[in-house]
């Protein structure tokens, strides 16, 4: 790239020497290009810490990357102005992204545990599937929830969990797809396996 | 010796004038002779100032003495962006106060991106009897207080379109200032305020306009009031909903369709804040006859999408969030075979990685499946030479073309090297392309396919691009109709500005930021330029404190006939025919 470019630049300094606008006085002209390379060289690291200096924003990529080299891309700041897309667009942007959030920041539900104190709160938004939210429920309530089946709900655990509805019906974790799940559930209630036998869940 | 000027009345000829419309033709006719020069001058209507500082208001009225409607743009583009600070300039009120005293007949106003304050519009509303039309398409520097005074006063107002402006949103309640008499509103936008307003009287407004033709509403027009005021207005053409969501209930969904159904002029839509896909199928029944829609503000997913699309046989314009995907796309160039402009916008445009599947591939797709398409714009993430090929040649119609790669420089995805052959081919098969935007990886060797091939081109920009100056010397010497060049972060530098000096003129503006212009080259082409106002943008603080070798932060040129402006910030300079640069505040 760069060594079939270097003739064509050459033949344009030679141009651009004949035209009428330059800087510098006249009848010094060799002098006037040399120091021009040289300001030219200069200006680049001037220009490369002016934009340093004063754009805070541009990203380490922007610095290394001046001739044209491709270099992975690291974790980014913004650049000002770039991608180049309206205010009032990037305003919308924000406030779509803004209201995702909000329903998302309603999704904690309250579980409690047959035998235990007292409850604990946590965020639906954080599990992606079933199996998550069931190691997390684990974990936080020291217990195993055994195997699952369509049949047969939870086999071979002291607890099964299960959750209130939208309807206030009290249903089996796990029975309906997640999404529907997420959108109806309003607590979490881990109960005993004797008394989910005593509700014909179970064996 | 024969004088044929006086041979036709002058009554025939300004006849024949009005007539022609075009500004261009218009420009033709005045350079006759000097006789049509007068009689032209007298009967032309209608003035478009792409630069409000090219010219000034006193010699605008001076020439124009009986002018009806005029259109005046002030800012850069790149302002759209953040690049051109606060207080700049682009104030409309030295032409209001001009226009007001000589020409009491002024119908139409349309500006954009220009500071505009209550006063304006309150003389404006004060000053012109039969004033029509009112068009502020990204501006700023008003309130709902000077909305207030031009609905209050303006009689015949006929179209209010507040497209994209800041608008400072004090209350709704302006909307309420429109007289009970009042009944003349054709089209109004009003879809960039933030308020609510009082929706009965939206509602009675709209109902007694029986001309309303489009009406774009606010987000906070709730869906369940939507289908209130469309039986209002059946005969409706353009819509803007407000925000399109609610929790899905059977009745306001049938109410909205059957409302919607019962348009049967639509065709156009836009608006659709958070839409949530429930509620897409009401728009089903007017489908089949729209040509416009935009649903850039939807966060839908493409198989919503898709099939929204499949009922829009006739759509010839598509404004769309990258949700759509490249399967959209495909699923649009099969149904929509009407499709002229395409605009597809990053949904998450500050992350690195992709967060939906959108490529080039849905932009070759669309090229192929689209015989008319001629318009695009495109944010993507990854772009290869073939595809621009193929695109290129698939298309040799187009007439702007828009690609934004989100990451700067990023080189074809498929050999690791630079785009240039794409935009190459782009710039070979495209013989009446008048606007362009590159991006990705380019070298000079772009800019000189660019320059050897885009005769027609109007409209550049370019950004992170480029090797040297040899590659602005090819756009500067090579695109013979170029009007509007604007650059950032480019290693450009003084030689190619100041041998393409003369060029300049022959165009609108010149943009450069964050390039490597001296500033002793822009004193240099200032001094040598009367015709040029060049204006260093630096909020470092004045140039002369710096190193004449020392790189302006922001550049500015265009020609003008007015002479240095007087409104310039403290971070402006003018580079004037006195060798100091000249600054007056």
């Amino acid at each position: 790239m760069e060594s079939g470019m270097a003739y064509e630049k050459d033949d344009l300094m030679i141009n651009l020497k004949a035209t009428e606008l330059r800087l510098g006085l006249p009848g010094t002209e060799e002098e006037t290009n040399e120091d021009h390379h040289q300001d030219q060289s200069s200006l680049s690291s001037s220009a490369l810490k002016n934009r340093k200096r004063h754009s805070p924003e541009i990203t380490r990529e922007e610095k290394s990357d001046h001739d044209g080299e491709e270099t992975a891309p690291p974790a980014k700041a913004q650049i000002v102005g770039w991608p180049p897309i309206r205010s009032y667009r990037k305003n919308s942007l924000q406030q779509m992204k803004k209201s995702e959030a909000a329903e998302i920041s309603g999704m904690f539900v309250k579980v409690s545990m047959d035998g235990a104190p007292y409850l604990r709160k946590i965020d639906l938004r954080v599990y992606k599937n079933y199996p998550e939210l069931l190691k997390a429920l684990e974990n936080m309530f020291k217990f195993t929830v055994g195997e699952y089946s369509e049949r047969e709900g939870y086999k071979g655990s002291d607890y099964v969990p299960t959750y209130e509805d939208k309807d206030g019906d009290w249903m089996l974790v796990g029975d309906v797809p997640w999404d529907m799940f997420m959108s109806s559930c309003k607590r979490l209630r881990i109960m005993r396996e004797s008394e989910a036998r005593g509700l014909g869940w179970g064996v | 010796m024969l004088r044929m000027a006086s041979s036709f009345p002058e009554e025939v000829l300004e006849h024949v004038f009005s007539f022609i419309q075009s500004d261009a033709d218009r420009n033709s006719i005045s350079m006759v002779c000097k006789s049509w020069y007068e009689i032209e001058r007298w009967c032309r209507r209608r003035i478009f100032v792409g630069n409000c500082y090219a010219v000034s208001p006193r010699m605008v009225i001076r020439r124009f003495p009986d002018v009806r409607s005029i259109e005046l743009k002030g800012k850069p583009h790149f302002a759209d962006f953040n690049l051109v600070p606060e207080g700049w300039g682009g104030y409309v009120d030295p032409w209001i106060s001009a226009m007001a005293m000589a020409y009491p007949w002024l119908e139409e106003i349309r500006l954009k991106r220009m500071v505009v304050t209550d006063e304006s519009l309150e003389l404006i509303a004060k000053s012109f009897k039969n004033f029509k039309a009112l068009v502020l398409s990204s501006c700023e520097g008003f309130s709902t207080d000077g909305l207030a005074a031009i609905a209050a006063n303006c009689r015949n107002l006929r179209e209010l379109d507040l497209r994209e402006s800041d608008v400072d949103d004090l209350s709704g309640h302006w909307l309420s200032h429109f007289p009970d008499t009042y009944t003349s509103l054709v089209s109004l936008d009003i879809s960039c305020l933030g308020s609510e307003m009082s929706f009965t009287a939206l509602e009675r407004l709209v109902g007694r306009c029986p001309n309303l033709r489009s009406l774009r509403l606010n987000r906070t027009v709730p869906i369940e009031k939507l289908a209130n005021l469309l039986r209002q207005a059946p005969q409706l053409v353009e819509l803007g909903t407000g925000a399109y969501s609610a929790e899905l209930r059977p009745e306001v969904f049938s109410n909205l369709a059957g409302a919607l159904s019962g348009c049967k002029e639509l065709k156009s839509l836009s608006g659709f804040w958070e839409a949530v896909p429930a509620y897409l199928p009401a728009v089903y029944s007017i489908c089949p006859g729209l040509t416009s829609l935009n649903l850039s503000y939807a966060a839908i997913q493409s198989p919503h999408l898709i099939k929204l699309l499949s009922h829009c046989p006739k759509l010839q314009r598509l404004w769309v969030l990258d949700y759509i995907e490249d399967v959209g796309l495909e699923a649009l160039a099969a149904s929509c075979k009407d499709l002229r402009e395409l605009r597809v916008f990053p949904s998450d445009p500050f992350v690195a990685e992709p967060n939906v599947s959108l490529t080039e591939q849905g932009l070759v797709s669309v090229s192929g499946g689209c015989p008319k398409l001629h318009s695009v714009l495109y944010f993507c993430r990854q772009m290869s030479n073939a595809a621009l090929t193929t695109i290129a040649r698939n298309r040799p119609n187009f007439t702007c073309f828009r690609l934004c790669i989100i990451e700067p420089r990023t080189p074809d995805y498929l050999t690791l090297g630079p785009l240039d052959a794409g935009f190459g081919a782009i710039v070979e098969h495209c013989k009446d392309l008048r606007r362009l935007s590159v991006s990705g990886l380019l070298t000079d060797r772009a800019f000189e396919y660019i320059g050897t091939y885009a005769k027609k081109l109007e409209m550049l920009s370019l950004a992170f691009a480029g090797d040297s100056d040899l590659g602005l010397h090819h756009v500067l010497s090579g695109c013979e109709n170029l009007r509007k060049l604007e650059i950032r972060d480019c290693p450009f530098g003084d030689k190619a500005l100041l041998a393409n000096a003369a060029k300049l003129e022959t165009m609108r503006s010149l943009w450069m930021s964050s390039c490597m212009v001296s500033y002793g080259a822009c004193k240099l082409l200032g001094q040598k330029m009367p015709r040029l106002n060049v204006e260093v943008i630096d909020e470092r603080g004045p140039p002369d404190t710096r190193p004449e070798s020392c790189p302006v932060e922001k550049l500015y040129i265009y020609r003008s006939v007015a002479g240095p402006r007087f409104d310039m910030p403290g971070f402006v300079w003018t580079m004037d025919e006195d060798s100091s640069a000249l600054r007056l505040s």
